[in-house]
């Protein structure tokens, strides 16, 4: 067993840590204050090729393995998981699922853009009454003169107000339930598709999140991924590699926690010496620092099992679970050891903790990853 | 038109240097190096200047195989090829001239960049004397640079102002903060990178000119002292800053 990152990953790693403290860390507090998307920030890792890490250079990307693409995520994460949000969403929701499922037309009209960072990319399952329960899918398409006509509400779309490109799931066969359920490609403009406005968050406050509505949108027969059918699949098999991207945001968020930790417990003094010397600060920059690395090892497990072409599915589940709760916990502490400090927002901590409770919601909540894990166990 | 740049690793600039036991070196364990911050933008210029005219462009560096490290971030930024002077041996400025030249005036370069200075030792005279010895001229600490066929019009930073230059290729130029915005290395370049051409060149070096003695570090910075908060304070201020530090 090898732990060594190579040469390559170690430059990618250092190249995003870079460009995080550089370009983002500057305005990520009043990005976070003000909602504001960082378009300039997207703009320029799309440039560098961090928006279509994984995909093949066929399609513009610049076709680097997961391992890499879980270190840029915790680099950019550790200093704004909002970014970190868009650029997993673009990353494994959108641009993998397109390069696994979709046709060579697909690829080249709508993946390379993508990949090269020119458009932006949405994800649409969750609607207002399917959010776990991902098969009871409302929205509904329906032959029609030139394509499909589709109909429904998606919830929480990140990206929804920004993205060019949307991934929609629809039923097209409510016989078949969740087998009648099909992946269309759909434009921004297209007539009929309005997002609505964006929500007011408790975190990830920079990314932005919005409802989506279908009315008689009429999309191309030719925008359909993969197949007519094939939509709970496409997103179950994408959602799973997504949960690595969003493990990584997590891990960034945990190690950001214990960062500023750290730094802090070396400059507070209480009692006559820095608080770094009282061991009920030891130990709660133990359990973290634990925590966090048990999380990064997770987390590269299951990139490199995907990278192997091995399964996944439980070790991505794992690291999800296990990342986002170190998130949560080490922020909580980190304002802890803060104390009033770390409750105010002049010291970052407290963006840290609105940022990490997402992650145990979004891309398969916390509960959603042990039914996962427990049916893999139970399995045979 | 054919580029060098010339690049040193130095330790990361956030690193607190420990001494090694004899006192004439500084401990390198746990010690992360990267390029030197000046070298950058040294190679930013490369860069530019080989999209601007065309060419071909190398990086060299003076050292042992944890170069090779940084040559590839230059290689990464978009410099063509690498070429390592490879010696384990500790150099003097001069030894670093002295081997940089060789390599320059046999390759038959047009224009050689480095930065200004490295910002482990400081001395700011290797890119002056590798100029001599190669018969380069040299312009340092250069914040802006234009071409017109061989002529080279240069803007330099110096004390309280800029001055500008003129002379002709072949030409060291050292690179000071504001010549240019280093670009990031993008991961299609950190992936080409692996794939050119790094030479390794064994040589003996040149014995040192200056010997170091001994290495010591800064004495621990003296707390601050807060005299009021006030203007009552002021006075007190004035006659501490023109008395004991004597700084105006």
């Amino acid at each position: 067993m090898n732990f060594e990152l190579t040469e390559e990953q170690l430059m990618i790693q250092q190249t995003a840590r870079e460009f995080a403290e550089e370009k983002i860390a500057p305005t990520a507090v009043e990005r976070d204050l003000k909602e504001e998307f960082p378009h300039e920030i997207i703009k320029e890792l799309g440039e560098l090729g961090f928006m279509g890490m994984m995909v093949s250079p066929d399609w513009g990307g610049a076709g680097l393995d997961t391992v890499s693409y879980a270190l840029a995520m915790m680099e950019i994460s550790k200093v704004d998981a909002s970014v970190g949000v868009v650029m997993s969403v673009n990353n494994s929701l959108v641009c993998w699922g397109l390069e696994q499922y979709g046709s060579d037309f697909i690829k080249d009209k709508y993946l390379r853009p993508l990949a090269m960072g020119q458009k932006l990319g949405a994800f649409a399952l969750s609607e207002p009454e399917a959010g776990s329960d991902a098969t009871n899918q409302h929205t509904e398409a329906v032959k029609t003169d030139g394509g499909w006509s589709v109909n429904g509400i998606k919830n929480w779309i990140t990206n929804g107000t920004t993205a060019d490109y949307f991934l929609v799931m629809a039923q097209t066969n409510r016989e078949l339930r969740h087998k009648g359920i099909t992946t269309f490609l759909i434009e921004k403009g297209t007539p009929g598709f309005e997002h609505g406005k964006k929500e007011d968050k408790l975190g990830i406050r920079s990314s932005d999140t919005c409802s989506l509505t279908f009315t008689n949108t009429v999309v191309p027969e030719e925008n359909i991924v993969w197949e007519e059918g094939k939509g709970f699949n496409f997103a179950m098999n994408t959602l799973n590699g997504g949960r690595i991207g969003i493990a990584a945001q997590a891990a960034g968020i945990a190690q950001a926690s214990l960062d500023a930790a750290i730094k802090y417990s070396k400059t507070r003094k209480a009692f006559g010496t820095e608080i770094k010397n009282h061991q009920a600060i030891q130990f709660k920059l133990a359990d973290m620092a634990v925590q966090v690395e048990a999380a990064k090892l997770l987390i590269l497990e299951a990139a490199a099992l995907k990278d192997a072409g091995k399964d996944y599915t439980t070790q991505a589940a794992m690291a999800k679970l296990y990342a986002s709760k170190a998130a949560v916990d080490c922020a909580l502490e980190a304002i802890q050891i803060h104390g009033g400090y770390g409750y105010v927002r002049e010291y970052l901590v407290e963006r840290y903790l609105r940022d990490a409770k997402i992650t145990e919601i979004y891309e398969g909540t916390s509960e959603i990853q042990k039914v996962v894990i427990a049916r893999n166990l139970l399995r045979g | 038109m054919k580029i060098a740049v010339c690049v040193s690793n130095v330790p990361d600039t956030a690193t607190k240097i420990k001494i090694a036991a004899g006192g004439k070196e500084i401990d390198k364990t746990g010690v992360t190096f990267i390029v030197n911050p000046y070298d950058e933008f040294a190679i930013e210029e490369a860069v530019k200047t080989k999209e601007k005219f065309g060419g071909e462009t190398v990086v060299i560096s003076v050292g042992d195989d944890p170069n090779k490290e940084i040559m590839r971030k230059a290689l990464a930024m978009g410099i063509d090829s690498g070429v390592l002077l490879k010696t384990s041996e500790t150099l003097d400025s001069n030894g670093v001239a002295t081997l940089l030249a060789e390599e320059i005036k046999s390759g038959d370069y047009d224009i050689v960049f480095m930065g200004k200075q490295s910002v482990d030792f400081d001395s700011s005279t290797t890119g002056q004397l590798t100029a001599q010895k190669a018969g380069f001229n040299c312009v340092s600490v250069c914040v802006s640079l234009e071409f017109d066929g061989n002529n080279i019009t240069a803007e330099r930073e110096i004390e309280g102002g800029r001055e500008v230059v003129k002379t002709t290729l072949p030409a060291v130029i050292t690179a000071q903060k504001g010549l240019n915005e280093p670009r990031y290395p993008n991961l299609k370049g950190i992936m080409e990178a692996k794939r050119k051409p790094l030479a390794e060149k064994p040589l003996s070096a040149p014995a040192p000119l200056v010997e170091v003695v001994e290495l010591s570090l800064p004495p621990a910075k003296a707390a601050g002292k807060i005299l009021g908060s006030d203007a009552s304070a002021v006075p007190e201020l004035v006659r501490l800053l023109r008395e004991e530090a004597k700084v105006i």
